[in-house]
């Protein structure tokens, strides 16, 4: 699939028309989706739309929003008005958004085609998209194995070839962690950099959209679009708010040394270490760094987190939308509703989360994690005054098998590297750093470059010298 | 961690849970539980808890309608399990003869 930047150029020379586009998207999953299951719906109707935009291009040529007529696959967790968003959950299987996420209403400002709504784990939380309600989405460089999560199907829906690009969200890692299985760029910007509106909430300290694409020119073209103040989000921020995070020639990068010794595939270091010495041949300097609350980073994410989700969750009670099922009491409403609509990994996380919000725990877990919160924080912000940039594979190991998993403590560590970056707000950017070879198949793996809050365009800078330029 | 606290916290999380769900939950939780627990000896200075460079407080905007009558009714009311007219219909929650 060519890339946003490729598929403009040939729209606005009339070699290419985004009706032909469409066209052949449609096609494609009509092909390909049926083993690799990575949408959950397609939105055939908005063909129109194509044509529409094919007509403007014969008309205004370049002299068009920067995204018209390029189709895009959107995670099922951001609101699309008309379109079911199910979050792939049962108790949202029939749930028609009433409203456009701000993310959405702006892209469709800039011209988007949204193409369909693709599959995840339900809620987002996971990291293989196994958690769907609606059966689980396959990679499609080697369909035995996941395409990691949550974003599963956005990531798959690209690395299929059937769109350019697509949006997912980043809780803990869930749009970085499918691009480095499904050798894409992702990204996950500054908490507050893009607005959250519309988004079906997971944990709302920590959630984030982002994109998925084949390149980190594209990444910034779609950052740049859906970024900025919302009225809606309160919590998003100003282009100044971090104050100037300069874009250098070359820079200090860190390497966490002690927080990569242990639970990461060999092969993977091998790959990363790779890596690393090509930034060094390249002028970069290289230090080691320690982080030591970093380390904690995992424990207190799986308290944080759940404790958002079993508030935000509770929403979903049978009454206002979604599924409702039937019983005597209003209790027994809320009970039957939330047991028939909600999967065992959301389940899981809302007791969890209730656990440690109860009184006599909460000071013990939720406020310990807060502090382990704040403690990193102050951590990152003394390592970013000698560094530039944090340097650690994306995810401990490549895509793994379908079923592999099945502890769930065992699929949590897979989010060890990707969870500190949403507990501390700071942004990074996942893109492939070489291959691995299981089964004979090369499978890609991720590296992860982190910035301090608001570096978000020092990210894409280097990005596009060290990955595009290669690529 | 045991099946009744299980049961406890499925109560308070209004979600009702079958014998083997409590079961499997009551295994699971136990060991979340004590691999989150590394946080619990972490000690710091609740200082740190302070508003750091970024955090914002009290964004408000202003109390207007920036919609039409009606704009989105018939499309929330589309999405209500069950209606009457304009209205959702729910559970009697007051019993007088209780």
């Amino acid at each position: 699939m060519y890339t946003i930047a490729e598929l403009r150029t040939k729209y606005i020379s009339g070699e290419l028309t985004p009706t032909e586009v469409f066209d052949t998207a449609i096609a494609a999953i009509a092909a390909k989706d049926t083993e690799i299951h990575a949408f959950l719906a397609v939105f055939a109707d908005a063909r129109s739309e194509a044509e529409a935009a094919t007509a403007l291009y014969r008309e205004k040529g370049a002299d068009t929003p920067l995204l018209l007529g390029v189709p895009l696959a959107i995670k099922s967790n951001i609101l699309i008005k008309g379109r079911v968003a199910s979050a792939a959950s049962k108790i949202l299987e029939n749930y028609t958004a009433t409203y456009d996420a701000t993310v959405i209403a702006r892209l469709r400002a800039a011209g988007a085609i949204f193409i369909g709504a693709t599959n995840m784990d339900e809620f987002a939380m996971g990291g293989s998209t196994e958690n769907s309600a609606f059966g689980l989405t396959r990679n499609p460089l080697d369909p035995t194995r996941v395409p990691g999560g949550s974003s599963g199907g956005s990531a798959a829906a690209v690395a299929m070839g059937i769109v350019p690009a697509a949006m997912g969200t980043d809780t803990g890692g869930s749009i970085r962690q499918p691009a480095s299985y499904c050798g894409l760029v992702g990204f996950k910007p500054t908490y507050g950099a893009v607005s959250r509106f519309g988004l079906i909430a997971m944990g709302s300290s920590l959630d984030q959209a982002g994109p998925l694409t084949q390149t980190v020119a594209d990444a910034e073209l779609i950052h740049s679009i859906i970024s900025g103040v919302d009225g809606y989000d309160a919590t998003t921020i100003t282009p100044d708010t971090y104050g100037d995070i300069p874009t250098k020639e070359t820079y200090t990068f860190g390497i966490p040394r002690q927080f990569l010794a242990d639970g990461i595939d060999p092969d993977v270091l091998a790959t990363f270490n790779a890596h690393v010495e090509s930034l060094a041949a390249a002028g970069h300097k290289i230090v080691d760094i320690d982080l030591p609350i970093f380390e904690k980073g995992l424990a207190a994410y799986y308290i944080v987190m759940p404790a958002e989700v079993s508030s935000n969750l509770a929403r979903f009670d049978g009454m206002r939308y979604g599924l409702s099922a039937s019983g005597d009491t209003l209790l027994d409403v809320y009970q039957k509703t939330r047991a028939q609509g909600f999967g065992n990994e959301v389940k899981r996380r809302i007791l969890l989360g209730t656990y440690v919000l109860s009184s006599g725990y909460y000071d013990a877990f939720y406020g310990k994690a807060e502090l382990v919160r704040a403690k990193m924080r102050a951590e990152l912000r003394e390592v970013f005054k000698t560094v530039d940039i944090i340097l650690t594979p994306t995810a401990p190991t490549p895509a793994f098998k379908i079923g592999e998993q099945e502890d769930p403590l065992a699929m949590y560590r897979q989010d060890i590297f990707t969870v500190p970056v949403n507990l501390t707000g700071v942004p990074a950017l996942s893109f492939p750093m070489g291959t691995v070879i299981r089964e004979g198949i090369q499978l890609p793996v991720g590296v992860q470059y982190i910035a301090p809050h608001g570096g978000d365009a020092r990210l894409f800078s280097l990005g596009k010298k060290v990955y595009d330029e290669r690529r | 961690m045991t099946k009744e606290e299980i049961q406890h916290l499925a109560t308070l999380a209004r979600i009702e849970l079958s014998d083997t769900e409590i079961e499997k939950f009551t295994t699971e939780m136990s060991a979340i539980l004590e691999y989150v627990g590394a946080v619990t000896d972490i000690v710091g200075d609740d200082a740190l808890l302070a508003p750091q460079v970024g955090a914002k407080h009290n964004v408000f905007r202003k109390d207007e309608v920036t919609n039409q009558t009606d704009e989105y009714t018939a499309a929330l009311l589309a999405e209500m399990p069950q209606t009457q007219g304009r209205f959702m219909v729910v559970k009697k929650i007051l019993n007088p003869d209780a």
